[in-house]
């Protein structure tokens, strides 16, 4: 269990040209760019307050409708429009929020955690280690995503815990292979050869050395994970695989909507634009992540 | 050069293996075996039945029995028989597969040409707000869920224009609309890793030493700049896969087109075990062949991966 760097092939992850250290102009501007990078954190709190207290935004029952509402188009009062029972569509979208993320964020949870680990042992546990977890992230990527996720559902009972499942276990190739080559970066660095140097467990130089330097482009892929999760699951509700009906979550929303295509656009439209903005907000959260973290 | 294409070879197969292994390991931690999963919604369905079809289907043998005998099977291309229809399981992928390549493979085209011809906008678009209104229709383009804008279309083409049919016929539009949904969705993350890619071959001194000699832009875009982002383009090659087939799963459940995303979701629903198994197989296959191909391509393209000593050329495009 060798961290000691004196072979490893640093041309293997040249710093990108892009990722050259900015001159940092002086002063309140600079601050002021830097705090207005974080703009998007004000809609994504939107977000998921949506899914912590969905009342807040809506006065609609999102399960129970009005009979004599049905259908109608998108007003002041129905935002998004009623559906075919009256269900006001957008507090229906806004209940929703609550099962998408939670089934989005546990396939996150168990992608960054599982891929993390294989990348970290990959980059430090030698070289049996490296071609081992590296095989079993070609034999992950080798099967799309989609059908990890498809395969799970069908094994299992359809519902938000094996959607959650299939989709993290598909993405946790991704960061098996960032987190090593992250890894094998900071590892050829002279902080990191003087810490070993000095004494230092490979525990230690792992927590305190080689983890802080990983952090920011792992924590900048999870957001965009997290967008990348919403498209997924949204996508695998829509063909029937997620929660049950009356729940109300984004995907199924769309596939509900579907059936009304011809007499009612904003059944499916509205609740899509959402997802839309849902997902680039996270990528965008990701970017400016990606910004902060650079060293 | 020779050993490097045995070494990649091995690895095709050697992922292959692994994949079948762990597709069969897969199903046989499953609390039941594929038959009794298959005819458990069946209420007709009586234990002699069962275990009858489950002789017929050699689930009965002993697993190591199984396993070998499968992966026996998938040598010969033989991928077992289907528990919904009793037919093979290559001849039902075969029977929907043209379908898929069809629209597939114009999408991929489509998708490509519509890749590039962005990058090209990008790069040599004037204005400082062009180029970054071109440069963020990647992103855009990649958070617009697949069934949304297949939808979006329809309601749009066919409810209120009524060009179109709901459901397929002969006509254009109604490959067209297909083929455009699915490549918009592809040709975002090719659009992304060009642009990237020519960004970054834009920073080499050959760039400037071509400015200085007097090269217009799209002269140096078009002759210089591409043709060296290109291969690493290449590397996505395998996502490329993926994307396809997922999307071709739900453009084909939009547009109620028969094909291969359709099996799988057939197949998936009525839990056809040995179909799924043998379309996860086909596409592990698929993925790697095309992986390996490009592996194998990539050296010709660039000859300066062959002399890394990276594990894998890709490593270095990435």
């Amino acid at each position: 269990m060798s961290l000691l760097a004196d072979n490893v092939d640093t041309t293997a992850a040249p710093l990108a040209a892009s990722e050259q250290p900015v001159a940092r102009t002086s002063g309140s501007s600079a601050a002021r760019r830097r705090l207005a990078r974080w703009w998007v954190l004000v809609p994504l709190a939107i977000v998921l307050l949506w899914a912590l207290v969905p009342s807040l935004f809506t006065g609609h029952d999102p399960i129970t409708g009005v009979p004599a509402d049905k259908l109608l188009a998108p007003s002041s009062e129905h935002l998004f429009g009623t559906d075919h029972l009256g269900r006001d569509v957008f507090s229906r979208v806004v209940y929703g929020t609550r099962q998408t993320l939670l089934t989005a964020g546990l396939a996150c949870l168990i992608g960054s955690i599982v891929g993390s680990i294989l990348g970290l042992l990959a980059g430090t546990a030698g070289r049996f280690a490296d071609s081992a977890a590296m095989r079993l992230v070609d034999v992950i990527l080798a099967v799309p995503a989609f059908l990890i996720a498809l395969i799970l559902v069908t094994a299992t009972e359809p519902g938000p815990l094996s959607l959650g499942l299939g989709v993290g276990i598909a993405s946790i190739a991704a960061f098996a292979r960032l987190v090593r080559t992250e890894v094998l970066r900071v590892r050829s660095r002279d902080f990191v050869q003087a810490a070993l140097m000095s004494g230092g467990g490979y525990f230690t130089v792992l927590r305190r050395h080689i983890i802080p330097h990983v952090i920011g482009p792992v924590l900048s892929l999870l957001a965009v994970d997290l967008g990348a999760a919403i498209l997924a699951i949204s996508g695998l509700g829509f063909l029937g695989f997620g929660s049950p009906p009356p729940t109300p979550e984004w995907g199924l929303l769309i596939s509900e909507g579907r059936q009304y295509l011809s007499v009612a656009w904003w059944l499916t439209t509205l609740p899509g634009l959402v997802i839309v903005a849902a997902v680039m907000l996270m990528a965008t959260l990701g970017r400016a992540v990606n910004k902060a973290f650079r060293f | 050069m020779g050993g490097y294409i045995a070494k990649r070879v091995g690895q095709a197969l050697l992922v292959i293996w692994l994949a079948y292994t762990a597709v069969f390991i897969a199903v046989q931690s499953l609390p039941n075996d594929p038959v009794t999963i298959f005819l458990n919604s069946d209420s007709a369905a009586d234990p002699a039945t069962i275990a009858q079809m489950k002789e017929y289907y050699g689930y009965d043998q002993p697993v190591i029995v199984q396993y070998f005998s499968q992966l026996l099977g998938l040598l010969r291309g033989d991928l077992g028989y289907s528990l919904s229809s009793g037919s093979e399981v290559s001849a039902r992928i075969g029977e929907v597969a043209g379908s898929t390549l069809v629209l597939a493979g114009s999408a991929f085209v489509v998708a490509v040409v519509f890749a590039v011809a962005l990058t090209a906008a990008a790069s040599l678009a004037r204005g400082a707000k062009l180029r970054n209104l071109l440069l963020n229709l990647p992103p855009l383009m990649v958070s617009i869920p697949v069934f949304w804008l297949g939808l979006v279309l329809l309601q749009l083409l066919a409810v209120q224009l009524g060009v179109m049919s709901l459901f397929p016929d002969d006509s254009f539009l109604s490959l067209a609309v297909p083929i455009f949904v699915l490549a918009v969705h592809l040709s975002a993350p090719i659009a992304q890793v060009l642009i990237k890619s020519v960004q970054e071959v834009n920073t080499q001194p050959f760039v400037d030493v071509l400015r200085a000699k007097g090269a217009s832009e799209s002269w140096i875009f078009y002759r210089h700049t591409l043709k060296n982002a290109a291969p690493a383009a290449l590397s996505i090659a395998g996502i490329t896969i993926g994307t396809l087939l997922a999307g071709s799963v739900i453009t084909e459940t939009v547009f109620a087109r028969a094909g291969l995303g359709q099996l799988i979701l057939q197949s998936v629903t009525v839990q056809d075990i040995p179909l799924v198994q043998g379309l996860v197989l086909l596409t592990a296959v698929v993925f790697t062949t095309v992986n390996l191909l490009v592996d194998l391509i990539h050296p010709k393209l660039d000859p300066r991966i062959i002399t890394a000593r990276s594990g894998s050329p890709r490593a270095l495009a990435a």
